[in-house]
């Protein structure tokens, strides 16, 4: 007997009772279908985490720190110097761009009302460089930074609470920062990190607020690439080594976070929380195989007299046991494939209907590798629920399996 | 030529210990018609079950055309219930839900060969069903399941057609109408082998084995009940051995249907 005809045995057995299979596919539909779509979250959460940072994975930022060993002395402040060596190509070849920034906290006013905010002084690629989006009006510009041109850009809650969140209103507007006013020529938007934040060309900063000589805060340094991160902080620290006259690492006085660092981290966090969740999905495919075990259990008890029928008339052993096999397996597949239609269909409904509920949901991303594995996963659960019982109506014993009523 | 050599079967239940068939010698020739009769408990279950290979003797030689059956292991043993005996059950014992002609290709399935739905078609015309093919036994009486069966039993052209109280569940046409079927098919030079306990059924006979306690108590040749079998006019060819090789034979469904309808 050849497979394709267990096959069809199988199948005329399949549906001679109809119901009873669908109800047992339903629990493997189910399963498989939880594990696609709850993957396929995890999947859309990780799309979503690098479309909005990945831009900013080739960032490092250099700020200053104690140098923790005795004896290589005062550790040295941040420099506009520092600055203009990190900018040399020649020595940092990896480096596509430094921005140097200088930060305080002033008192702001306007139309008679105070907020306090955080003052960030820095140069003109600093909005392209942290990926900071406008509501209104523009950044400052190169020729603004070098004649320490008296303009602001404001934060959203400075927004809120000097013009009412109004952002139109503030656009050409005098703010006072300290005890200097400034034109507001713009107004960001919200990134939930730094929004009670007024920004303004280095040079401004430091003339009429923060004072202070040629040290900056916080350098943010770009890579030529993702690829080129490593590299490029090996070069940082080569250069800043040099400038601040320290030997051994554990001395500097200076701290390199790169940005890609934080990301690998989340995502594998995130990884470990989609593994999570799709383990626990699992279980209900595990519920599923165990109802298909007892079905296959049943049929075989119900359908002894035809087992016994079918030795009868010749069938061997082998020939029992793939039909019920076959049986098994059909239902797990057929359910795995409908399961994994399901799955791609409620991904890609979900896809459509929670970002317009929830703003900013990331839409689920239906991942192969979930599809693949989860039929086959199927597939075997078919083999062993099936397993057992059709081995047990192969090795029935002709005569009692046709007295058996 | 089917052989039965001081063959026995005991049944040991604890401490008590039956012995079902004891000592039997029987040699059934081919091309004879034989019914094995006796009461329940005589052991002709037993009988049955020993010589449609679905259970060994305890000990003693059953040879099948000359194969020592004892030797076999349970896939050779498979492969002769498949291609030398034809099995006929008192209760039908065809695969519900599936349509006659399913059921008649079923041998064929586990047991190979060419053009089964044709080879099938052609056992199921013989029996007088070719207008039934596709019907599921539910929709057939109890004389047309009964002939499915003995189609089924036909189809592979075994040594033995092995009947079993075939006729224990039908109305009294229904019996003549089977019966006159294994007479007819006798004639045509098949071996059968009826198990009954119903003397009517026996006349059909041409020899009558009688058991009772596991032994065999007469063995007589007797004049066959023919009452209702009509005068030969080339029918019988009709049941002629299928040649299993194929569809080409001598006979043809064009001939005249014998049975109208067996059960009513």
């Amino acid at each position: 007997m050849n497979v394709w005809e267990a096959a069809r045995i199988a199948l005329h057995g399949l549906r001679s009772n109809r119901l009873r299979s669908v109800l047992t596919m339903l629990g493997i539909i189910i399963g498989v279908a939880a594990v696609i779509l709850l993957v396929a979250f995890g999947n859309g959460l990780q799309t979503y985490i690098n479309e909005a940072f990945g831009p900013l994975a080739n960032q490092l930022t250099i700020s200053k720190t104690q140098g923790s060993l005795s004896g290589s002395g005062e550790p040295k402040d941040l420099t506009d110097g520092d600055v203009e060596a990190l900018s040399n190509s020649v020595k940092a070849p990896d480096i596509l761009s430094v921005t140097p920034i200088v930060n305080g906290v002033a008192n702001v006013q306007a139309s008679g009302a105070t907020t306090r905010a955080s003052v960030v002084g820095t140069t003109a690629d600093y909005f392209a460089v942290t990926d900071r989006e406008l509501v209104v009006g523009e950044y400052f510009d190169e020729q603004q930074v070098r004649n320490k041109a008296k303009v602001a850009v404001l934060g959203p809650n400075v927004v809120a609470d000097l013009f009412g969140g109004d952002a139109g209103a503030a656009l050409g507007k005098q703010v006072r920062v300290g005890r200097t006013s400034f034109r507001v020529i713009g107004v960001v938007t919200p990134n939930g990190q730094q929004d009670d934040v007024v920004f303004m060309p280095l040079g401004t900063a430091r003339a009429y607020l923060l004072g202070g000589g040629d040290e900056v805060n916080q350098i943010i340094v770009r890579a030529t690439s993702t690829n080129e991160v490593d590299a490029a902080e090996a070069q940082i620290n080569a250069i800043l080594d040099d400038r601040h006259r320290i030997r051994e690492p554990e001395a500097r006085d200076f701290n390199v976070l790169k940005l890609q660092t934080l990301l690998d981290q989340s995502s594998q966090v995130l990884s470990f929380v989609t593994l999570f969740t799709a383990a626990v999905a699992g279980i209900s495919l595990v519920v599923g195989s165990i109802g298909v075990a007892n079905i296959m259990l049943v049929t075989v008890t119900e359908r002894t007299r035809e087992i016994g029928i079918r030795k009868a008339i010749g069938a061997r052993r082998r020939a029992i046991l793939q039909q019920f096999l076959i049986e098994s397996m059909m239902l797990s597949g057929i359910g795995g494939i409908i399961g994994i239609l399901l799955g791609i269909g409620l991904s890609a409904a979900a896809g459509v209907v929670l970002p317009a509920l929830v703003q900013d949901f990331p839409a689920p991303v239906v991942s192969p590798g979930s599809v693949i594995l989860s039929f086959s996963i199927s597939l075997i659960i078919g083999l062993i629920a099936g397993g057992y019982p059709a081995n047990r109506a192969a090795r029935l014993r002709p005569i009692e399996a046709l007295r058996y009523q | 030529m089917i052989e039965l050599e001081a063959v026995s079967k005991v049944y040991r239940t604890g401490a008590i210990e039956l012995r079902a068939l004891d000592d039997i010698n029987l040699t059934i020739e081919d091309g004879d018609l034989v019914a094995i009769m006796g009461a329940s408990g005589s052991g002709k279950s037993t009988m049955m079950n020993i010589l449609g290979c679905l259970d060994a003797p305890t000990s003693g030689t059953y040879r099948l055309d000359g194969i020592d059956v004892g030797k076999l292991r349970e896939n050779a043993l498979a492969d002769i219930r498949n291609k030398k005996i034809g099995f006929v059950f008192q209760s039908f014992n065809l695969i519900p839900r599936t349509s006659a002609i399913r059921n008649v290709e079923l041998p064929m399935v586990y047991g190979g060969g060419r053009n089964r739905r044709e080879r099938a078609r052609r056992a199921l015309e013989r029996v007088g069903l070719g207008d039934r093919l596709n019907h599921m036994p539910n929709e057939l009486s109890g004389g047309q399941q009964q002939r499915v069966a003995v189609a089924r039993a036909l189809v592979m052209d075994p040594t033995m057609i092995l009947a079993d109280e075939p006729t224990g569940n039908l109305d009294t046409a229904s019996t003549i109408d089977i019966m006159n079927l294994f007479v007819e098919l006798n004639d045509a030079g098949r071996t059968v082998v009826l198990i009954t306990h119903e003397p009517e059924v026996a006349e059909f006979a041409k020899r009558v084995v009688t058991l009772r306690d596991g032994h065999i108590i007469s063995d007589v040749r007797q004049e066959q009940n023919r009452e209702h079998v009509v005068p030969p006019d080339g029918r019988t060819e009709r049941f002629a051995r299928i040649d299993p090789a194929g569809p080409a034979g001598p006979d043809d469904a064009t001939g005249p249907v014998l049975h109208k309808d067996g059960g009513r």
